[in-house]
């Protein structure tokens, strides 16, 4: 602890801070720019200016930059004296000189950093007569707007750009006032992670370009915190909407997992919810074309087919919330529900989820796996199968290098000087894919090879780290020196971390993955083991699940079933056309929940609206066994809801019971399912108040409440109730600082912009004032005896016909429903077939775009040719998940043609 | 007794004193051009909407009753795509008029807006928007503001400089 004075008053400060991180900690309205909780200090902008004593008697002192000024015992500042405050006016007044006449139309308005610091520092009229300097924009992509005149050059892009994302294509031109944010040329900004601008930057220069679409003011918003649904990672966010649609996601802060960011696919791939293709009524076949059903009970028909001794069957899914996979299970009855995955990826998530449970290892969240000085990634292609893991493997890279300036007593808040001694230098980073991935870029030493090699490759780090374990037999001298130089580096890092994941569908990787792990932690190394999961609730819904698809397959094979329910799951999609009849046709009739119209709700009989994230509520569990919840954003004018509700109704209809509200089912699932017993933790109930209010999910100065619907019925309808949560849908309720789970927007007196969230922080960049939300399930214990896989499979040997098949992984176009999100559509490359060119040129194929044939369960494909050298022998990779690639399950071998 | 009779003259006198009151609706009112009474949507000189959809009078407005939704058009002009105001709740405040940063809201002296059914005081856009200028003549906003969209180009707007060349370096 250290003591400092702030205009004469003494407090105690945590040690290792600057004076701006104290001041905001402590309350204070301090101005800055440039400064960043997560991007630290250059004391470029010279906004946080103050005055600093050398002593009691020093009654002059001199202008300092606070985010510049160590907190150390006895630092002495002013932040109230006047020649700070006009040394801050000042300061605003000239970056202002150039500043467009925009915010009526910009679209940072009214969340602008700039406003309101402008407002703090108390500058407000122009006295500068003269031309303001302009700037041509530049067309970024679908994601981002630019409008550079609004520029300030804080230089917050480039540095989050380039120097904490890795991106390449971001930087700043020209000279003196002129400066330039922005490309070599127009074009897309490539990094994944660019839509973090629109937050980090302060004006409007960058600014989401799909909310321009149907552009909202931050105070016309009303909001929910939620989850991300786009991998398993389980980022929290804040979605919004106005008049019905879904208009914008932001970054929620949580410490443990995303903390300010979120990546792109998260970002921008809410879109699909507005998609005209959502299911709104609920709908029956009638022959052949799908009407609503009207007036009665909609499940009349159902209830019916439902009836004693009928043979129904349920099919779950990795996107559907806990609840709902777990009311689907209760209604159809433990030994018909089947997890909607193949048995493949089934069994792996229950093998990553036993070493989650049974393990010794602890696996870190996305927060603390930046804290982590060496990486061994083992078979997945983080960037685009858990993207803001990426983020946080890119800032554990730096972690051994920044301790040559710790070493010399520079703090890690000290940006500038940091940059300045490690520059681009990397710490230990080893990386074993099918093929090239984008963190390559900073690795130490990659290997490329099919799983099987991968995991040999595991398999002689670990023998290599403890040397009881069986060695791997044939190992080539390559990998040989490969795996010794992995294992020295983990065995010489003080927290080594270990990633792998179930992409490649391998369980040898997963299990190579654990035994280095575990031969670490017997070295007694603090060392962690993450894994990432194909989906939002995989882990969730594999813990409610026994069996899987293919279970499902067998026994409508054995005898057909009578009722089929499918929740939230595109069959086509996952498992392809032929095993998709396969089930459907044995199943006399269909009834899905669901919330587009895809392949599967075409050939059902009865489909009812589910909501998406943003129209449900609901916990996921994520890929640490990390249990969220997430709320429903609005209540549609339409019959969507969330598909527990539904189910709930239909369990009504059946048993004749009552209607049961959220924390009901939850109670009743922890009941059936102890190990979930957390889930009540994660958020607070329905009942919850404070004092007597409840918590708002609009600000209080939204607008337009007795005019929006007035053109349908000039009286107000009353608000809709929410009876799940403790929130209200309008901006009646309690202002102040909500349980963190439940804040749907940030927002401080002065501070309308994103970074309100210092106010909600214990100290800024911390964990939120009652914790981060979220609990994990399993924690790892230190005393277990973990086994060590010992499996060692063979080296994969090329055949000379065959070749097989793998998934490669994009960020846009492998997801499927932000797949269907316009922007992102925008950002999905064309269906390939990746061959090397060894393989290409034995085949005889030579032009890259070349047309491809080849076989998959019976039918023809084709596709174009992309050579990708890193690609080893004997391996074709395919993008998954793509329209033209949906439905293909991986690995298989296949003959191709030209 | 005496009171009333006095009371009665005063009355008679009355007779003799100038008219306060008017012959409604034969006769108008003299309403001053600041009168706060039906809200209209201007035009700027160039005859475009003023409105930018800034969303300001919507937030302003003590009784909530604007709403609007914003759009662009090929552009990237910002106009209100449907512009709603319900005037059975309107006070006539002139704080939307206050907010408004185009001079595109204004309360007009009028005030016959009576209607048998209180849906008919819901206006939208069409019923809002004017032929001309309003009281305030000659502003037009997007020459003024930073943003090119197909008024002006830019730097060419008041007070602007030619963009600057970014791959220059001369100091
Ligand atoms: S960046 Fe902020 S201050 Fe500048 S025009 Fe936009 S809203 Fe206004
Ligand atoms: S573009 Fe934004 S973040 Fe970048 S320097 Fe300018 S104001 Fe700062
Ligand atoms: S990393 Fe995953 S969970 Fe996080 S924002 Fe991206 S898609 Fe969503
Ligand atoms: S304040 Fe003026 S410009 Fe802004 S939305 Fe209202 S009428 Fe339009
Ligand atoms: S915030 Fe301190 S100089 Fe920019």
């Amino acid at each position: 602890m250290a003591k400092v004075f702030i205009d004469d008053i003494e407090y105690e400060v945590p040690d290792g801070k600057n004076m701006l991180e104290v001041c905001l900690s402590l309350g204070f309205d301090l101005t800055y720019f440039c400064w960043h909780p997560a991007l630290h200090s250059i004391g470029a902008c010279r906004q946080c200016g103050v005055i600093n004593y050398k002593d009691e008697n020093d009654k002059r002192g001199r202008i300092t930059m606070a985010c510049m000024l160590p907190a150390s015992n006895g630092t002495r500042i002013s932040i109230e004296a006047k020649a700070a405050h006009d040394f801050r006016a000042g300061n605003i007044e000239s970056l202002m000189l150039n500043h467009p006449h925009d915010c009526p139309v910009c679209d940072e308005g009214g969340e602008c950093h700039l406003q309101d610091m402008t407002l703090m520092s108390g500058h407000n009229y122009r006295r500068y007569r003269f031309k303001k300097r302009t700037h041509t924009n530049q067309y970024l992509g679908p994601f981002l707007n630019h409008e550079m005149n609004r520029c300030i050059q804080c230089y917050r892009c480039v540095r989050f750009y380039k120097d904490y994302a890795g991106g390449k294509d971001l930087d700043v031109f020209a000279a003196h006032d002129d400066i330039y944010f922005g490309r070599s040329e127009d074009g897309v900004l490539e990094n994944e992670f660019s839509g973090n601008l629109v937050e980090v930057c302060p004006t409007g220069v960058f600014t989401d370009k799909t909310l321009k679409q149907h552009y909202t003011r931050k105070w016309d918003l009303t909001s929910a915190p939620s989850v991300c649904h786009g991998c398993s990672l389980g980022c929290n966010i804040l979605a919004s909407q106005r008049y019905g649609t879904i208009r914008r996601i932001l970054t929620r802060y949580n410490g443990d997992v995303n903390g300010y960011f979120l990546c792109d696919r998260g970002r921008f791939g809410y879109e699909y919810t507005n998609s005209k293709k959502r299911i709104i009524k609920a709908l029956k076949r009638v022959s052949g074309t799908y009407q609503p059903i009207e007036n009665g009970n909609v499940f009349e028909e159902v209830k019916a087919l439902m009836g004693e001794g009928k043979k129904v069957i349920g099919i779950g899914s990795p996107r559907a919330s806990l609840e709902s996979n777990f009311l689907l299970k209760e209604l159809v009855g433990e030994n018909n529900f089947y997890g909607g995955i193949s048995n493949t990826e089934g069994n792996l998530i229950k093998q990553v989820i036993n070493i989650l449970k049974k393990g010794k290892v602890k696996t870190p969240s996305l927060a603390e796996a930046k804290g982590y000085d060496a990486v061994f990634i083992v078979g997945e292609d983080v960037t685009n199968t858990a993207p803001m893991l990426a983020l946080s493997l890119r800032q554990a890279a730096k972690n051994k290098p920044n301790e040559e300036a710790f070493a010399i007593r520079i703090p890690l808040w000290n940006d500038a000087a940091i940059r300045e001694i490690v520059q681009e230098r990397t710490g230990p980073f080893f990386i074993a894919t099918v093929h090239h991935t984008k963190l390559d870029e900073i690795s130490s030493g990659s290997f490329y090879g099919h799983p099987d090699n991968i995991a040999r490759l595991g398999h002689a780090v670990a023998q290599k780290i403890n040397n009881n374990l069986p060695s791997v037999p044939d190992t080539d001298r390559e990998s040989a020196s490969l795996s010794s130089s992995i294992a020295e580096a983990l065995l010489a890092a003080k927290k080594p971390l270990i990633v792998s994941g179930t992409s490649l569908f391998s369980k040898n990787v997963i299990e190579a993955a654990a035994n280095v792990a575990y031969a670490l932690k017997e070295q007694g190394k603090d060392v962690g083991l993450i894994y990432t999961v194909p989906e939002a609730n995989s882990v969730g819904m594999t813990l409610l699940s026994e069996n899987f698809i293919d279970d499902a397959i067998a026994r409508v094979e054995k005898e057909r079933a009578d009722v089929l329910l499918i929740l939230e799951n595109d069959l086509y999609q996952r498992i392809g056309k032929k095993d998709s009849e396969a089930i459907l046709k044995r199943c006399n009739q269909v009834v899905a929940f669901e919330n587009l119209e895809n392949e599967t709700t075409n050939s059902c009989d009865y489909v009812f609206p589910a909501g998406t994230f943003a129209e449900s509520t609901g916990t996921i569990v994520n890929n640490e066994g990390r249990a969220q919840r997430f709320y429903q954003v609005h209540i549609p004018r339409n019959e969507v809801r969330s598909s527990w509700k539904w189910l709930d109704i239909l369990r009504q209809d059946l048993q004749t019971a009552e209607a049961k509200d959220f924390d009901v089912i939850v109670d009743e699932m922890i009941q059936k399912n102890p190990e979930l017993q957390k889930i009540k933790e994660t958020a607070p109930t329905a009942d919850f108040r404070i004092g007597t209010q409840k918590i708002p999910r609009s600000p209080h100065r939204f607008s337009g409440r007795t005019s929006m619907i007035a053109n349908i019925n000039v009286s107000e309808p009353k608000p809709p109730d929410d009876n799940d949560s403790p929130m209200s849908f309008t901006m009646e309720g309690y202002h102040g600082i909500q349980p963190s789970p439940d804040t749907a927007f940030y927002w401080s007196p002065a501070w309308n912009s994103v970074q309100a969230i210092n106010k909600y922080q214990i100290e800024v960049g911390g964990p939120l004032h009652d914790g981060n939300p979220g609990k994990r399930l399993f924690e790892p214990d230190e005393n277990r005896q973990a086994k060590y896989f010992n499996d060692i499979p063979s080296s994969f040997h090329p055949s000379n016909d065959e070749l097989l098949v793998l998934p490669l992984y994009h960020i846009y176009g492998s997801e499927e429903l932000t797949a269907l999100s316009p922007a992102v559509k925008e950002r999905i490359p064309q269906a390939y077939i990746a061959l090397n060119e060894n393989e290409a040129r034995r085949k005889g194929l030579n032009a890259e775009g070349g047309k491809v044939e080849f076989y998959y369960q019976d039918k023809k494909w084709e596709l174009s040719l992309k050579i990708d050298n890193s690609l080893p022998d004997g391996i074709a990779g395919l993008p998954k998940g793509l329209n033209e690639t949906s439905g293909i399950g991986y690995p298989f071998r296949t003959k191709i043609n030209s | 007794m005496l009171s009333s009779i006095r009371t009665v003259w005063l009355v008679f006198l009355h007779m003799f004193k100038k008219r306060v009151t008017i012959e409604y609706p034969e006769k108008k009112a003299f309403l001053a051009p600041r009168w706060r009474g039906r809200i209209v949507l201007t035009r700027d000189p160039d005859h475009n909407e003023r409105c930018v959809a800034c969303y300001l009078c919507a937030a302003v407005c003590p009784t909530d009753c604007i709403s609007l939704q914003a759009t662009e058009d090929e552009n990237g002009r910002r106009k209100p795509e449907y512009f709603r105001i319900n005037f059975s709740r309107c006070i006539f405040c002139g704080l939307c008029e206050d907010a408004c940063p185009t001079y595109s809201i204004q309360l007009v002296p009028d005030f016959e807006m009576g209607e048998y059914k209180r849906q008919d005081l819901v206006y939208e856009k069409e019923d809002l928007l004017i032929d001309g200028q309003g009281k305030y003549h000659g502003y037009n906003f997007y020459r003024v503001a930073g943003v090119a969209v197909g008024v002006k180009g830019k730097g060419e707007g008041e007070n602007e400089s030619a963009p600057v060349d970014r791959k220059k370096l001369v100091p």
